[in-house]
């Protein structure tokens, strides 16, 4: 197995704050891997180090094998695309959803723009009636399905999802984590998920590591979180809390 | 056009699910217009505007007399009458058609002016607030070395320099009032710049450029249209403030800045001459603040996402 | 559940939009003793609003018609605003979601406190701040004296929860409506923050109302659930029988979310009725 993403000693600080205190990682390729962690614990600061969107003060990043600088090219965006947690914030609130499908087409110089489209909505159960509505006329998870068609388009092979239902209701959320799964194994695609929740990467990851305060407690797969075999008492915290409200009498 | 075929256009306008992007654009103006439309103040606002502009193309029919020769030996000082409605000035010339006439001018002054100051500010507004850091800084002092000054010294300053005139009038009061439109592009381009929607593109590859022109820009244009408008009013104000100085529009253009300055000596006992386009300055100056606040309810971003 | 605290019957809440009249609540009914109850229901189902019409927290705009809602006795909908804001606060208390938007941030915790108090009652300034430190105790804040004197932004989340309990819960309210009191928390601290709240409602024998959109989270932490749906009220059901809920809302509901130890690919998702709303 090669590594897709892999990721040595990464620190990121802001404004002398380390928010990432030397995390390794590295993803297979193929692979859906999940990061858990509480706020503060630089999990999706992690995602953004890798696109580029927070700086890396020191470590470094390979993607497919080719090391990553300071800055990231337009062949970069074509393999590595990402999905964000606020469906509401991450659609422009001017452009049409064909808008905004078709600015990565543009961006790109991709010429069959039209057929993407309509399969990028397709893709994500959004029919053609939806195409030339404004971020407004769609609920929350229409929107977050118009986001992951957005991460589509340019056929990427790592998706990088950072709390990507975590906006959502329940059920709408048990819809949009199918969509997900399916895409990744339709389009064989690497997943990098970041959440709380547990459950949810459980669900969606085959290994995780757990986060706090910008560091790494223990790497897992999801069979042996599920057995309980973890060795760290902060993930044990994170299991107990995660079912839910016990009373002691 | 029957009731039903109005109502199917309606239907059409609002419908959750357009099928091409005219019609998504067209969706979209129609709940603008209906939002503005429901604001009676701005209508007449509208109507003053349009009526402006109607006065101003058919100047020709409209006047009944030359803006700039007069009648020097009959028609001197007349009071307002039916043969001249608002009465003459000091060389005999109808004040009525000088004013309408002077649409036109106002009009001319207070485009070029919008034309020029508003790409001005938006563009460094938008790339300061964009760019950070050193850019933003030297852009943002520029601007407040402007904004130090009162705009109608300034306008003085620059008037004196490149000699006086309705041409460099307007350019004088263009390079004074595009200091406010880039404060208010900057402040719009910060609050969006960090969005998620903004650093989605960047996740695609744009470049700052398409960036800054294409997805941050749309956004800053509506605040700005309706800061212009609310200008315009102040625009025709120091046009008419550097006419009345002598140093705007030269005679005999008929400019309502300048007649009121010429209608000054006789305040007293003709007082139409300077009332007549004191009159027309003030309703025009109305029209484009309550135009502005219309558009303030029609356009604003924040109440447009919902 | 001898008592009844709170009776709520035909509750709705109506606001007027563009397109006209909305309905935001649907004649909604329940009682509540002294006990815990929780409301669930997704994003636009109305449990907030039906929280804040009983808190007297609609917004003007909106209208609140009820065949009764009345607290201990009271008719709320009758009372004059005055002794509407003497109830609540006094009374009634809620706690909202992010404590960041309910503290004010430029008073300190205790200070807001004692306000809190003071309006209420007539006591004097040591006795009320003796009794804010004890508040500040009872919701496990390990230092109180230096909470106290903080103001909201310098704590954490967590703690800035508690305190908004310990505010709360000053004046000894008997009834308490908890709007997803702990959503914008981390799952630890949610949990912490839940055992207080759960240990204080049990002492002082209050009525607690539980906003929330976790139905498993209300379903472990309440007596009873009421679930809603479109402004409506699906199904009332016992805490501890909530496997055995007979609404195909619920039931999806408690289904669609992922859990340790179940796999199921893909996720059961919820087939909406257009019924369920009717």
């Amino acid at each position: 197995m090669t590594a897709k993403i892999a990721i040595q000693g990464l620190e990121v600080v802001f404004d002398r704050f380390r928010a990432l205190k030397g995390v390794d990682l590295d993803v297979r390729e193929g692979e859906s891997y999940g990061l858990v962690g509480e706020s503060g614990s630089g999990k999706s600061t992690l995602l953004r180090a890798i696109t580029g969107l927070a700086p890396a003060a020191s470590g470094t990043i390979t993607v497919n094998g080719k090391p990553l600088g300071k800055t990231r090219d337009k062949a970069f965006y074509r393999e590595v695309q990402m999905v964000f947690q606020d469906p509401y914030g991450s659609l422009h609130p001017r452009q049409t959803v064909d808008r905004l499908l078709q600015e990565p087409l543009a961006i790109h110089g991709i010429a069959d723009g039209e057929k993407r489209i309509e399969r990028a909505l397709d893709e994500v159960g959004l029919g053609k009636g939806f195409r030339f509505r404004y971020a407004h006329q769609l609920s929350g998870g229409q929107r977050q399905r118009v986001a992951i068609a957005r991460a589509l388009i340019l056929e990427p092979s790592i998706l990088l999802l950072d709390e990507p239902t975590s906006a959502l209701d329940a059920s709408v959320q048990a819809e949009v984590l199918n969509l997900l799964e399916e895409v990744r194994r339709r389009r064989k695609l690497t997943f990098l998920m970041v959440s709380h929740d547990l459950a949810i990467i459980t669900h969606m990851c085959e290994r995780l590591m757990v986060m706090q305060n910008g560091e790494a407690v223990e790497t897992l797969t999801a069979s042996q979180l599920i057995g309980h075999r973890v060795s760290e008492d902060y993930t044990r915290n994170l299991l107990r809390a995660s079912e839910g409200f016990l009373r002691t009498a | 056009m029957s009731a039903e075929t109005i109502q199917s256009r309606r239907e059409w306008l609002l419908s959750d699910q357009p099928a091409s992007r005219l019609q998504a654009r067209l969706g979209r103006a129609y709940v603008s217009w209906r939002r503005f439309s429901a604001n009676r103040l701005a209508l007449v606002g509208m109507l003053i505007i349009i009526a402006l502009l109607v006065v101003a193309a058919f100047a020709d029919v409209l006047a009944p007399y030359s803006p700039t020769v007069g009648d020097l030996k009959n028609a001197r000082l007349l009071a307002p009458s039916a043969a001249h409605w608002f009465g003459t000035d000091d060389l005999g010339r109808d004040i009525y058609s000088r004013i309408v006439y002077g649409a036109r001018w106002t009009l001319y002054v207070v485009i070029l002016v919008a034309i020029i100051a508003a790409p001005i500010g938006l563009l460094v507004g938008t790339v300061a607030g964009y760019a950070g850091g050193w850019t933003d800084t030297i852009l943002m002092r520029v601007t407040d070395i402007f904004l130090a000054f009162p705009k109608l010294v300034l306008a003085l300053a620059f008037v004196a320099a490149l000699g006086p005139g309705i041409e460099n009038a307007v350019l004088a009061i263009a390079i004074t009032s595009w200091p406010p439109y880039a404060r208010i592009a900057r402040a719009e381009t910060l609050t969006v710049r960090n969005s998620d929607y903004i650093k989605a593109v960047q996740l695609m590859g744009a470049s700052p450029v398409r960036i800054v022109l294409r997805h941050i820009m749309p956004l800053c244009i509506s605040s700005l249209i309706i800061r212009v408008t609310l200008d315009m009013a102040g625009i025709i104000l120091t046009a008419a403030g550097l006419g009345f100085l002598g140093l705007g529009a030269q005679p005999p253009l008929p400019e309502w800045g300048a007649m009121i300055a010429s209608g000054r000596r006789f305040i007293l006992d003709q007082w139409w001459v300077a009332a007549a386009p004191g009159a027309a300055i003030l309703i025009v100056s109305l029209g484009f603040n309550l135009l502005g606040d219309g558009l303030r309810d029609a356009l604003d971003p924040r109440s447009g996402d919902q | 559940m001898n008592d009844t605290l709170l009776e709520v019957d035909d509750l709705r809440v109506t606001f007027p939009t563009r397109t006209g009249l909305v309905q935001a609540v649907r004649g909604v009914s329940f009682s509540l003793g002294r006990e815990r109850l929780g409301i669930v229901g997704e994003s636009g189902s109305g449990k907030s609003q039906t929280g804040r019409a009983i808190m007297g927290l609609t917004p003007p705009q909106a209208e609140v018609s009820a065949k009764k809602l009345a607290f201990d006795g009271i008719d709320l909908l009758s009372i004059s605003p005055r002794q509407r804001r003497s109830l609540r606060g006094n009374r009634i208390a809620m706690i909202l979601q992010d404590p960041k938007y309910s503290l004010d941030p430029v008073m300190t915790i205790g200070r807001q406190i004692i306000e809190t108090l003071r309006t209420h009652e007539k006591v004097c300034k040591a006795e009320a701040r003796e009794r804010a430190l004890a508040m500040l105790q009872a919701v496990q804040i390990r230092d109180p004296a230096r909470v106290f004197d903080l103001y909201p932004h310098e704590v954490s989340g967590g703690m800035g929860q508690r305190a908004m309990i310990a505010m709360m819960l000053v004046t000894g309210p008997e009834l308490m409506i908890a709007d997803e009191p702990t959503s914008a928390l981390d799952v630890t601290v949610q949990l912490d923050v839940l055992k207080i709240l759960d240990k204080l409602v049990a002492e002082r024998g209050m009525g607690l109302i539980f906003i929330s959109h976790d139905l498993r989270l209300v379903s472990s932490f309440c007596d009873r659930v009421v679930v809603m749906y479109a402004g409506k009220v699906v199904e009332q059901i016992k805490a501890s029988e909530l496997r055995d809920a007979q609404h195909p809302y619920t039931r999806g509901l408690l289904n669609c979310m992922p859990r340790i130890g179940f796999e199921r690919h893909p996720l059961p998702v919820l087939d909406r009725k257009p019924e369920w709303a009717a």
